[in-house]
Formats: structure tokens, sequence, C-alpha cells
């Protein structure tokens, strides 16, 4: 989609208000017609990033895909708080199996629409970071390989939250859980472990992988919609912070989200077949103690005695990042 | 038509005729011929508008047929022994979402010890997972069942499994019956979902379910296979109908309207019982025999009919419940209210141990003079056995068993049975 080149009526913020773009550049989430797909009533906690991060993917695909979407979810909050019956927020087809298959779920339902000739529905499998990286992770590189036309969310808060914050392949460094308890001479989650699964999508060679947050709402739904041009195997991996268990006020939500990114942390890229296509410049580069102050999980490193070496390999890591993925614009800041 | 086939390309060839939509592959023996077959098929352009996955895990086979069925197809899978234990939770799953899979299982013993042969303990660890389950004792039934398991599960909206005895019956070259595609399509009509995933109507499938709903959920399904008691005999009947053979049914019996003793058991074995049996009567035995077709649902009154006025009862079982003995004789003390009879679990033909005549022959002989065991384990090699308790006794780091046994075995052990 070509861009529209904008002027800034406001100084000293980088948010584009919807009034100042073309009607069709307008984000899906402001346009009335949204179809909420993931409906209002649900019975996620207040500041729930998953919640929101479901509904922009899932409205975003579902405008990319005239409204012929079906979801397979994997077991977990995302499923439990969306169906208690009759209380059902979904108002799309959604079918949610196991904790461990909804890749696979999602393609016998691809291959079902394939051998009824509807090309036109297309289907998305989504889940967490348990469901996704660690128990689901068989199935899903399953679907990969075998390049099957379904487009998986993985929304990544880190640990496992449903069954009370627990440490899972993607729970970071340091990180408080109720298995990485902050105890013993390296607190928290131990350093040199867990995987990257949007890396390790792309070592598949599949056709879309990218990795959004739910601070950048144009961003994800720009995202969403450029994997549901493409057919094939495709992942998104969606930051979505968890006040329940990292330990942040829910109105920090997006805070955290824009955080992850601007420290570093959670690079935000795009990749096709494998090699990185773009990946969105960090605006106001923060040192990670930004990022990780605000939440109790990392509380243990703020001690009276600061643990400056922890939160120094933390930093490391986002530096990493940064140079890997060019995360600073050369031009502008060198 | 008549051909000379094989058990699993009769299977395919039957399972081709139905018009599977969506069929999901992983191999692991003795199963995997059935899908290679299909595969083949699919691949020549035999069997059009079907997708063929191949994907890596049978926990991943059993999810994607979920998914395939959920969205409407009619679907077909294939495992065996570790295979199905290990789609184990996938297996629950389908049956409580009330989906039509059909899946054959390839009869095999479940490891440690890896064992690759014939025995029942795989499908009998899934007996009260929610699907129906039905035992072939030929091949001819094996290929006949998979046309009346498509028709069974739609009508249910229900999964079924098709036992068919590993290697015996699915590497058995037999002469086999194959129907014709006009035939199987007037027995066999298109599949009519009761609940789909189609954006033109949004459902919700799978959601949670609490202690407000959850016990009549189950409880539909338990109605749902009584119902199965009565649809089982008619979809039999029909298929004789149109196909001319009687195949499936809950049970069928041989020689057992006037027998005394009376021999239950399911699957292959039956041929050589009835072989047993034959020359038993020429004998003068009351002897007789109930092979169960059905074993979930399970057939109860229709058992009990047939044993109401036996003294004996010998149940022949492929699989042991470790720690208390049979399980075909547990459920089978459901049909035995009433009736009083002596009793005989035969544990028999684990790990592909042969089953033979003369055993089977020695072993009604005992029976009939009340000389057994409540519990027999049939030709088991009990001396090695003390041998290996006793290396047990003698040492605390005995080692390993089934190494022990086999180094047994083969150093000449075998000559003290």
């Amino acid at each position: 989609m070509e861009m529209q080149q904008i002027k800034f009526y406001q100084t000293g913020t980088f948010t584009v208000g919807n009034r100042l773009l073309d009607e069709t550049q307008r984000s899906v989430q402001a346009n009335l017609q949204r179809t909420n797909s993931l409906n209002s009533g649900h019975r996620a906690c207040q500041g729930c990033g998953e919640a929101l991060g479901a509904r922009y993917a899932i409205d975003a695909a579902m405008r990319a895909a005239n409204n012929q979407v079906i979801a397979c979810n994997a077991t977990g909050c995302l499923e439990v708080f969306s169906t208690p019956y009759p209380e059902t927020s979904w108002q799309i087809p959604w079918i949610h199996s196991l904790f461990g298959n909804a890749a696979a779920v999602a393609t016998g339902v691809m291959a079902a629409m394939k051998v009824k000739g509807r090309n036109d529905v297309r289907v998305i499998a989504q889940g967490g970071d348990g469901g996704t990286t660690d128990i689901g992770f068989g199935c899903l590189s399953g679907m990969f390989e075998r390049n099957d036309d379904v487009l998986y969310i993985c929304y990544d808060n880190q640990a496992y939250m449903n069954t009370g914050v627990q440490r899972s392949s993607a729970t970071p460094p340091a990180a408080r859980t109720a298995t990485t308890l902050p105890l013993g001479p390296e607190p928290g989650a131990v350093f040199g472990q867990g995987k990257n699964v949007p890396e390790i999508a792309m070592a598949h060679g599949i056709p879309y992988v990218a990795t959004a947050s739910v601070a950048y709402l144009r961003d994800l739904e720009e995202k969403v919609s450029r994997a549901m041009t493409a057919r094939g195997a495709r992942y998104i991996h969606i930051l979505v912070p968890c006040p329940l268990g990292w330990g942040a006020a829910p109105h920090d939500t997006i805070k955290l989200a824009r955080l992850a990114v601007e420290t570093g942390l959670f690079p935000l890229f795009e990749a096709e077949h494998g090699e990185v296509t773009h990946s969105t410049p960090i605006r106001h580069r923060l040192p990670v103690e930004e990022y990780l102050k605000p939440q109790k999980r990392f509380a243990h490193l703020f001690g009276k005695q600061p643990a400056v070496d922890t939160i120094a390999r933390i930093q490391a890591q986002a530096d990493r990042n940064i140079r890997k993925y060019r995360l600073i614009d050369e031009r502008r800041h060198g | 038509m008549l051909k000379q086939t094989e058990g699993s390309h009769a299977i395919a060839e039957s399972v081709a005729l139905c018009r599977p939509e969506v069929i999901c592959a992983y191999p692991i023996t003795p199963q995997t011929h059935i899908v290679e077959g299909l595969g083949e098929m699919v691949k020549s352009g035999e069997l059009k508008d079907c997708e063929f996955i191949n994907v890596e895990s049978e926990f991943a086979a059993l999810s994607v047929a979920i998914g395939a069925s959920a969205a409407g197809a009619r679907t077909y899978t294939a495992t065996a022994s570790q295979g199905l234990l290990f789609m184990a939770e996938a297996v629950y799953n389908a049956a409580g979402l009330g989906l039509p899979i059909v899946m054959t299982i390839g009869n095999r013993a479940i490891g440690a010890p890896i064992n690759i042969w014939n025995d029942h303990t795989d499908s009998m660890s899934m007996r009260d997972a929610g699907w129906i389950q039905l035992y072939a004792e030929t091949n001819q039934e094996a290929a006949d069942l998979h046309i009346q398991a498509f028709r069974l599960a739609e009508d249910l909206s229900m999964p079924v499994m098709v036992c068919v005895d590993g290697f015996i019956l699915t590497h058995a070259y037999e002469r086999i019956d194959v129907p014709t595609q006009a035939q199987v399509d007037a027995y066999l009509p298109r599949f009519e979902p009761r609940q789909v995933l189609d954006p033109k109507e949004p459902v919700s499938i799978g959601a949670m379910v609490g202690p407000e709903a959850f016990m009549e959920v189950r409880y539909l399904a338990h109605h749902k296979q009584m119902r199965a008691l009565e649809l089982i005999p008619r979809l039999s009947q029909e298929f004789q109908n149109v196909f001319g053979r009687d195949s499936g049914g809950l049970i069928r019996s041989y020689r057992a309207e006037d027998a005394k003793t009376i021999v239950v058991a399911l699957g292959s074995v039956n041929g050589t019982i009835k072989d047993v049996i034959d020359e038993l009567r020429d004998e003068g035995c009351a002897i007789g025999l109930a092979t169960i077709v059905s074993f979930r649902p399970f057939p109860s009154d229709e058992l009990h009919e047939v044993l109401s006025h036996a003294k004996r009862l010998v149940v022949i079982e492929k699989s042991l419940a470790v720690g208390i003995g049979g399980i075909v004789s547990h459920n089978l003390r459901m049909a035995l209210s009433g009736i009083s009879l002596h009793a005989y679990t035969v544990v028999a033909g684990l790990g592909g141990r042969a089953i033979t005549k003369a055993s089977l022959r020695s072993l009604f002989e005992r029976a009939l003079r009340d000389e057994l065991e409540p519990l027999t384990f049939l030709d088991l090699n009990q001396a090695a056995v003390n041998r290996e308790l006793e290396r047990e006794q003698a040492q605390r780091r005995s080692g390993p068993s089934a190494e022990n046994i086999l180094r047994d075995l083969a150093g000449g052990g075998r000559s003290a049975l």
C-alpha cells in the first residue's frame, strides 16, 4: 500500500490522528464498521494485552479477508476469558480443541476449505506463548514445514498466565514467575534459556514472519493485512503485556508494550522466506531500566542494592537486538 | 469384485470408496500400508477431491482430523499402539466435540518393552474415550466395517474406531469382495454435519463448560452410544441388503444355542476358536462362541441373552489390566446379572504370541473340567518368569527384566519350559 505523506500538527508526539489520514489508510480499529470479532463483555483482566492484541489482529484479518475467517484457538487465557458459555465473545466461526494442537487443527480446517473449493475462507490459528513456543511447538513446526495456508498468531505475554504465572520458553531472563522465583544466586528466570520463535519460524523459510506490539496499532494491523495477502504458512508474534503476570498497572499495558520496543528488547521486524525485509526503527532509544522498573516481576533487580550486573546483561541483549535488526536509523542518529 | 489382496489394501480401497475428503497420515507399524494405499490413490487421481496430509505426529494427525471434521469434511486417519497413546488427548477431544471421524487401529501391543506385534492393549486403553469401537474378525469384515463406520459416525455425530488385528489381518493376503462405488454410494449418503465452522453462520465450538452443563454434555455422549446399540444392527442389516454380506452387528454367536460353555472373544482369534469348537463339538462337548463386534457401545443385553443358559464362560483377552486381570471380563460382568456360571478369564496372545489351536483346545478341555484358575495366562513360560524372580531375589541390581528374560531364553532357558 502506498503511504500517504502527512504533516504533523502536534509536536512532541509520533501519534498520527486518523482524521489526518485518507479514509483508506485509517486504522481498522478507528472504523465504526469494524467487525469486533472478539466482542466486548468477555472476562479478561483489566488492561489485558492479549484481549487487545486479539481484537486488533482478528479485526484486521477480517477486513483483509472480506470477513471470511475461521479461527482455531489453543487453550489458554484467550480461550478461557472469551468463551464461558453462553457468553462467547467470538463473532466469527471459532474452535478450541486442545492446548498443543491449534496449528494442526487449523491445517485441518484449511484442508477442508480447500477440498470444498472455498479458497476465499482464510484460516487463523492463535495461542499464547505457552501454547505456541512450548506445548504447541511440534504442531506449529509441522504446519510451517508443510507450508500450510494458515496464519498463526502468538500472543506472547511471556509466561503461563492462565495457570498462575509459570515460566515458559518465552519468559525473559531475570523475570520472576511462580516457577522462577527471585531466590538464590541467579534470581528469576536464568539467562541462556528460552527460544526465539520468530527466528525459528524464519528458519522454516515460510512466506511471512513478523513481530508486532499492541502499542503500535497501525504497524500491527499493517502486518496482519500483509500476512493475509500471502498464501502458505505465516507467523505473527505479538507482545502483549499482562498486568497480572508482570506485576504492572493495568493502565500501563500500552506504555510497557511501547517501552519493550523502544529499549530494543522486543524488536519489530518482518521477514519473507527466511530473510528480514523490514525492521521498525526505534525513535526514542531508552535504557532497559525504563521498561524493567515499572514491573514487579523485575522488582528484585531494583532493591537496596540494584543488580547492576543483571541489568547490564539485559541491556546487552537489547543492544544486540538493535545491532542485529538495525533498529536505529543510522541516517538519523549516525 | 473378488480379489486376492492384503488386508491393509482392502481397507484402503474400502475407505476410498467412502469418498473421504481429508486423510491424515503418520507412519506406524502395522497400520502404515493403509495410509500408503490411500496416499497412492490420491496421488494417482483415483481418489478425487481428497486432501492427503503427511503430518509430524499422531497427535497432529488426529488434530488435523478434528479441524477438518469440524469444518465439514469427511475425515479419516489410522494409527496403532504408541501412536494411539500419543494422540490420546485428541482422542478424547474428538469424541467430546462429537466429530464423526473414522480411524482404523491396526491393533498392536504397547511398550515397554517395545513390541510391534498384535494384541489389543492399544485400543482397549481408549475404550472409555467416547468413541464407538468395532472389532473385525476377518479382512472382509474389516473392509466392510469401515463403510458402516462412516455411516454410523455421521448418523450419530460421534467418532468410530475400527480395530483390526495388526499383521494377523493388516498384512494377510486373502480373497476380498471389494464393493463397487455405486453400492457404497447407495449405502453412504453425503456427509451433512451437525455442526460446522462456516463464516456464513459463525459458531463457537469447544467453549469452556462449567459444572452447570458438563454432566449433561457427558451424558449425551452416553445416550448416543445407547442409541448406537439400536443403530449398529440396523446398519448391519441395511449393509446386507445392499452388499449381500453379513458383516458387523453388535455380537455374533457360533454354535452357542445349546452350549453349556461359551467362549467370548474379539477380533481375528475367533477364527481359530471356531475351529477348536468344531472339533470339540464333534466329540460331543456343548461348547459355543460369542464374538463381540461392538465393544463400545457394550452390548450387555445381547450378551446376556446368549449367556443366559450357559454354565461356564471363558473370556479370551488380548490385553491385560495389570493388577486386576481382564478388561473384557470385567465389562462382561454387566451382562451376567442373574446368571450363575463359572467365569474364567484367559489373557492370551500378548505382544503377538501365537494363539494356537492346540493351546486353545487344551485350555477349553481344562475349562470343561472346571480345572482353570479364575485368571489364566495362556502359554506363559512360568519357568522363565521364576528364574527372573530368582535373579531379583538374589541381587538388588538385577538389571532390566526384559533383557534378562531374553538373555535367559537365548541361553537355553527355553528347554526348561
